[in-house]
């Protein structure tokens, strides 16, 4: 599976175009990591807990929306985007999308 | 009497801390732009010839110093420029670049096109007056250009 943020992937072409796909994960704070970064809250500097923690969540939102496109027969994820939003209080919406295209190699 | 005795108290710890370890930061985060200077990254979509693309990331959480909110709160009542949180999300951003930037040379890429970045705050709660942690992702297309491979 190909994933990029461009349209053409170099040295192949679109054969099919499969439509929009999107992965997503919503995912709150725990408390440990919570009281941890309540902590760094007074001397500033990287939250490292939330830092994993988003991270782990966007590849989940990642891994969704590749299984969504291969669901769909794709090989390849092109033009994919990112959105965070903050959807309630102490958590957070990660969501992946992109479009799910079969690709073959230029003849 | 107490109250006042652990409000500076953090004042000060926060201000000692929080300067100590945003100089130490910023002395990190050149000496890795300098080591990674040769990975060249562009916001456009043009591309040298290549063989090669695939999806690149980098982020961080990062929060600011008790010290410095307690000065943010003082200059909100005349409004005018944050110093304080202007270098707190530079310092995030360019650490989000550096980490895409390894993750990117892990598999010997020589360019990263379509930089895009995106912040947004994180993990708040505005009943119990938490801080906003900010996040900042950066993320784009490796390439290794063909003449390189």
């Amino acid at each position: 599976m190909i994933v990029t943020n461009i349209e053409q992937v170099p040295g192949k072409r679109v054969t099919r175009h499969l439509g929009l796909v999107n992965g997503n994960t919503v995912r709150a704070k725990h408390v440990g990591r919570d009281i941890m970064a309540g902590f760094k809250n007074l001397v500033g500097g990287e939250l490292k807990g939330y830092t994993e923690l988003l991270t782990e969540s966007r590849n989940t939102a990642m891994e969704r929306m590749i299984q969504e496109a291969q669901a769909l027969g794709a090989n390849a994820v092109l033009n994919v985007r990112f959105s965070t939003s903050t959807i309630s209080q102490g958590a957070a919406e990660l969501m992946a999308y992109g479009t799910a295209v079969v690709l073959e190699d230029e003849a | 009497m107490t109250q006042l005795i652990i409000f500076v108290a953090l004042l000060v710890g926060g201000y000692a801390i929080g300067a100590f370890n945003e100089r130490r930061h910023y002395a990190s985060i050149r000496r890795r732009e300098e080591e990674m200077r040769g990975l060249m990254l562009f916001a456009s979509r043009d591309m040298p010839e290549t063989h090669e693309g695939w999806l690149v990331m980098g982020n961080t959480v990062v929060s600011i110093d008790y010290f410095k909110r307690f000065i943010t709160g003082l200059r909100q009542l005349v409004g005018g420029q944050l110093d304080a949180y202007e270098s707190l999300v530079e310092r995030a951003r360019r650490e989000a670049i550096l980490r895409m930037k390894s993750d990117a040379l892990t598999r010997g890429a020589t360019h990263i096109v379509n930089v895009k970045l995106e912040t947004s705050r994180v993990f708040y709660d505005d009943r119990r007056r938490s801080t906003g942690s900010v996040e900042v992702l950066a993320y784009g297309t490796a390439i290794r250009a063909a003449d390189q491979v």
